[in-house]
């Protein structure tokens, strides 16, 4: 098993280019807003963020930005709210929030807000419980959280709570634990945590852990290293982590690594890539993985930056 | 219909001479750079010049099809290809056509399911059996996808079909009882279905099929939290009920994976249920022979045998026992 290659990890996010497998990177290609958040927030928990050149990152966010004020997941494509996310977090870690309009940002939010205080991931207007932690969490970072109906908000993410304790995509969908960490995550950031039954989520987010130390994300799933950040953030969000096997779970990512060139799979074995490798790592730094540094849970940033976002420390 | 056979050559079409392709701008120096195949670049460099100049054409419309190929997780080539349906007025039941191949091949692509739900939405109730039909088709590939339970959800509610739901999910938990998906949708139709007259109306049915379920294999999670959800808002009746008690003590006397009976029968006891000596008996005998000597407290005795058989959470189970009312024992 070993320890975590940190140096391969950061070798691996620096030269992602040099795999030019044509799928991969085609698909890729309309989502970079993210794969810019997946890799710069792992260099960020590693450390190492100052290996890039910052300025060169922010002209290109910039450039995804629409008249909306919404960001697109790379230039000449349209807006969404997973990728305004991305964009405000990836600022975020560069301490560089000042160069937006943040009424803009928040004014493009709020006009993807429903009359049942749902929201919507674009103009197109698919709902799905995602998106209301994808609004919450981005206004929260703009000090913008006033520009919606907060308490439409937390009552649809109230009413997609199930029986078992867990939250689905829309009120009846199964519970999930990455719909269960967007919506346990915007309760938190609102200060709506009553809404969760604490002990029987965190007793069925603890079930989730299997015989190989990993978490899946539905009962009688195939463990995945980035329920490790799902499952994990939820459960200390609701004070309950101590109730999962740490130390097995520290060892199932650690297999997860590619020792040799660096990166993280979904499970031992399996090919490696960014979105798994971030997972990995904010997942072991939720374990207080020695020489990480600490991640927030609910906004998905490095505890430093959160702090100077809303103590200016 | 594969990806490689249609690709147009559009810098050698006359038909295309007209316009001037844009070249993908990736910025200074692209923090996740991403090397592209150049049929790829071609056909992307066109659909950002029909983009630009919102060219609602049947020829941008073929454009959106090869782009969708090559990619069909561009959400912004999605987009643009509803407009054009929209404006050149296409009959959307050849859209679905269209879509069938591709969703088969992109069964977790979030753009396909959501053009789904958007041609659906225009169709109306005319498109509710169309669509409950290509959901059953897509959960036959894989009856956990997560997108396809979503949209079925959608259509139930939005333009109906309630009907054979409840037999559907029968059909499925025959064929994987631990497949939660289906628990879950079974859960949807009887609390929300117009047709069955909600929890009430159908607890005493789904109770005996629980049971069943459950005695088929008492290590199957998803019928036991099913079994509480039963009783939502009724924690009297859940307590009271003789067939919620009485399919613990059954798994208790079994040889069988005891973990969910042993926690079934803890939380009926932390609720007010009073066990009579034959829990008391069938607990006993499940204590490891090294364990604690048996405490007169049975839930802590419950607790003791938990740390025992489920060591990956013992810390969950130690917690649930100094939860315990100490009042009771001694
Ligand atoms: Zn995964």
């Amino acid at each position: 098993m070993g320890e975590l290659v940190v140096d391969k990890h950061v070798k691996y996010i620096l030269s992602v280019e040099k795999r030019k497998d044509s799928f991969e990177s085609v698909v890729l290609e309309h989502l970079r807003m993210n794969g810019a958040y997946w890799g710069l927030a792992t260099l960020d928990l590693l450390g190492k963020l100052d290996a890039l050149d910052s300025n060169e990152v922010i002209e290109w966010i910039m450039k995804c930005q629409h008249e909306s004020g919404g960001f697109a997941g790379n230039i000449g494509h349209d807006p969404h709210m997973l990728y305004t996310l991305s964009a405000v977090q990836v600022l975020a870690l560069f301490d560089k929030l000042n160069v937006l309009d943040a009424d803009k940002v928040a004014n493009y939010i709020s006009g993807l807000q429903n009359e049942d205080g749902s929201f919507s991931g674009d103009e197109w207007g698919e709902v799905d419980s995602r998106f209301s932690y994808l609004a919450i969490c981005c206004l929260s970072i703009l000090h913008c959280l006033d520009k919606i109906n907060m308490e439409k908000a937390v009552n649809y993410i109230a009413s997609c709570k199930n029986v078992d304790g867990g939250f689905g995509c829309t009120p009846g969908g199964e519970s999930h634990a990455g719909q269960i960490f967007c919506c346990v995550g915007a309760l938190a950031i609102t200060g709506s945590l009553h809404h969760v039954d604490k002990d029987l989520l965190g007793w069925w987010l603890c079930e989730r852990q299997v015989k190989s130390g990993g978490l899946n994300g539905r009962p009688e799933k195939l463990p995945d290293v980035c329920y490790s950040w799902w499952v994990l953030s939820s459960l200390i969000m609701i004070d309950r982590v101590h109730w999962i096997n740490k130390d097995k779970l520290v060892k199932f990512i650690l297999n997860c690594q590619d020792t040799e060139n660096g990166g993280i799979s979904d499970r031992p074995e399996d090919a490696v890539d960014v979105y798994h490798t971030y997972f990995g790592v904010a997942g072991l730094s939720l374990l207080e993985y020695p020489g990480l540094k600490a991640i927030d849970p609910a906004h998905a940033l490095p505890v430093d930056v959160v702090n100077r976002i809303f103590f200016q420390k | 219909m594969d990806a490689e056979e249609h690709i147009l050559r559009l810098s050698q079409d006359p038909e295309w001479a007209d316009l001037t392709p844009i070249p993908q701008d990736d910025g200074p120096n692209p923090v996740v750079p991403i090397a592209y195949k150049p049929d790829f670049i071609e056909t992307m460099d066109y659909f950002r010049a029909v983009y630009k100049a919102n060219e609602f054409s049947p020829r941008a419309l073929q454009l959106t099809h090869q782009a969708i190929l090559l990619n069909p997780g561009n959400y912004t080539v999605w987009h643009f290809r509803r407009l054009i349906l929209d404006a050149l007025g296409i009959d959307l039941n050849e859209e679905l056509n269209f879509m069938l191949g591709i969703s088969e091949r992109n069964p977790k692509n979030y753009q396909i399911w959501h053009h789904r739900r958007w041609i659906a939405e225009k169709l109306g109730t005319d498109a509710a059996s169309k669509e409950l039909e290509f959901t059953r088709r897509m959960l036959s590939l894989d009856a956990k996808n997560y997108h396809a339970w979503s949209h079925r959800q959608w259509v139930l509610q939005a333009l109906g079909g309630w009907e054979n739901e409840l037999d559907y999910c029968h059909q499925l938990l025959e064929e994987d009882v631990f497949n939660n998906s289906a628990w879950n949708q079974r859960y949807f139709v009887v609390t929300r279905s117009p047709l069955l007259g909600g929890l009430e109306a159908t607890r005493e049915s789904e109770v005996k099929y629980t049971i069943e379920a459950i005695l088929g294999n008492p290590g199957n999670e998803s019928p036991w939290r099913y079994l509480r959800g039963l009783y939502k808002n009724d924690p009297k009746s859940w307590i009271s009920d003789p067939q919620v008690s009485s399919v613990c003590l059954k798994v208790l006397s079994a040889e069988a994976n005891h973990v969910f009976a042993l926690s079934t029968l803890l939380d009926l006891l932390s609720h007010g249920f009073q066990a009579n000596q034959e829990f008391r008996d069938a607990v006993d005998s499940l204590r490891p022979s090294n364990s604690d000597p048996a405490d007169s407290d049975l839930a802590k005795t419950i607790c003791s045998i938990l740390r025992h058989v489920d060591p990956m959470r013992v810390n969950y189970w130690t917690w649930r026992k100094s939860k315990l009312p100490s009042a009771v024992s001694v």
